[in-house]
């Protein structure tokens, strides 16, 4: 159990780092992915280790894989609008929102 | 509290790293190619579980669909061999240490408060699943009726708004 858990946490600040490190919307969604990946270790390992006999954690955990897919084919598809419009995706460039 | 089995250890170890090769490498197609690693792996680890469904979905999902539309994503939008994308930004110290702060705080908390938990269960002594797929789908179709048609939308939602956003507008 503690194994488990902590893989998850290490995941999940190497998507932290992924997050705050990348200055392109890719790799920021590549970093994401890992973390999304840490919290579903996370759901299934306490799935196994408090109630095997009821799959409540591995449901959440296929929901919360749908959802990323929807989230990545959104985000992709803005990437590519995005690079359309200002043809690059770094985060440095898009400064529309900014004052 | 059992010691996990030597799968474990060489799935979590090539876990990590390709997981720190993508935040790291220099070259985005890299790190998409490291992603796939990175999640097969994690699909390893809901074996280890017990959670072959979810295994399997994540292979389906993530490895075949999510990953597959990253390298179509970058292929469509950097010319790698021309300009290079910047990559990493000036502080990436600060970033380090936040993140490993995290880390450090989460395993402390992890490792002095998980073992004093006296209710888990030891997964040896539970008998095995009589079919993970079949109680899954049981699931699927009677407690989770509700979330399942919920996010069936939610997919069809993300499909009709990809392809709007993603259309060449014409003029």
């Amino acid at each position: 159990m503690v194994y488990y858990l902590a893989l998850a946490a290490i995941l999940f600040s190497l998507g932290l780092f992924g997050v705050m490190t990348r200055r392109n919307i890719i790799g920021i969604l590549m970093s994401l992915e890992l973390m999304f990946n840490a919290a579903n270790i996370n759901f299934v390992a306490f799935n196994k280790f408090v109630a095997p006999d009821a799959l409540v954690g591995q449901m959440f955990a296929i929901f919360v894989v749908v959802v990323a897919a929807a989230e990545a084919v959104v985000g992709l598809a803005i990437v590519l609008l995005i690079y359309r419009n200002w043809r690059g995706i770094g985060t440095d460039n898009i400064r529309i929102m900014k004052w | 509290m059992s010691e996990p089995s030597i799968i474990f250890w060489i799935l979590a170890a090539v876990t990590l790293i390709s997981g720190a090769l993508v935040v790291t490498l220099k070259n985005i197609f890299h790190c998409a190619l490291f992603l796939i690693l990175c999640l097969f792996c994690v699909a390893g680890i809901y074996i280890l579980l017990e959670a072959e469904f979810l295994a399997a979905a994540q292979v389906l999902i993530y490895v075949g669909a999510v990953a597959i539309l990253i390298i179509f994503a970058v292929m469509l939008t950097t010319d790698l061999a021309k300009n290079r994308v910047k990559m990493v930004s000036e502080d990436t110290p600060i970033a380090l240490v936040a993140s490993g702060i995290f880390a450090f705080g989460a395993i402390m908390l992890i490792w002095y408060t998980v073992p004093k938990i006296k209710t888990w269960v030891d997964p040896s002594n539970v008998p095995m699943m009589e079919d993970n797929i079949a109680s899954i789908g049981k699931y699927l179709m009677t407690q989770f009726m509700l979330p399942f048609e919920v996010v069936s939308v939610l997919l069809l939602a993300a499909l009709i708004g990809a392809i709007v956003l993603a259309r060449k507008e014409r003029s």
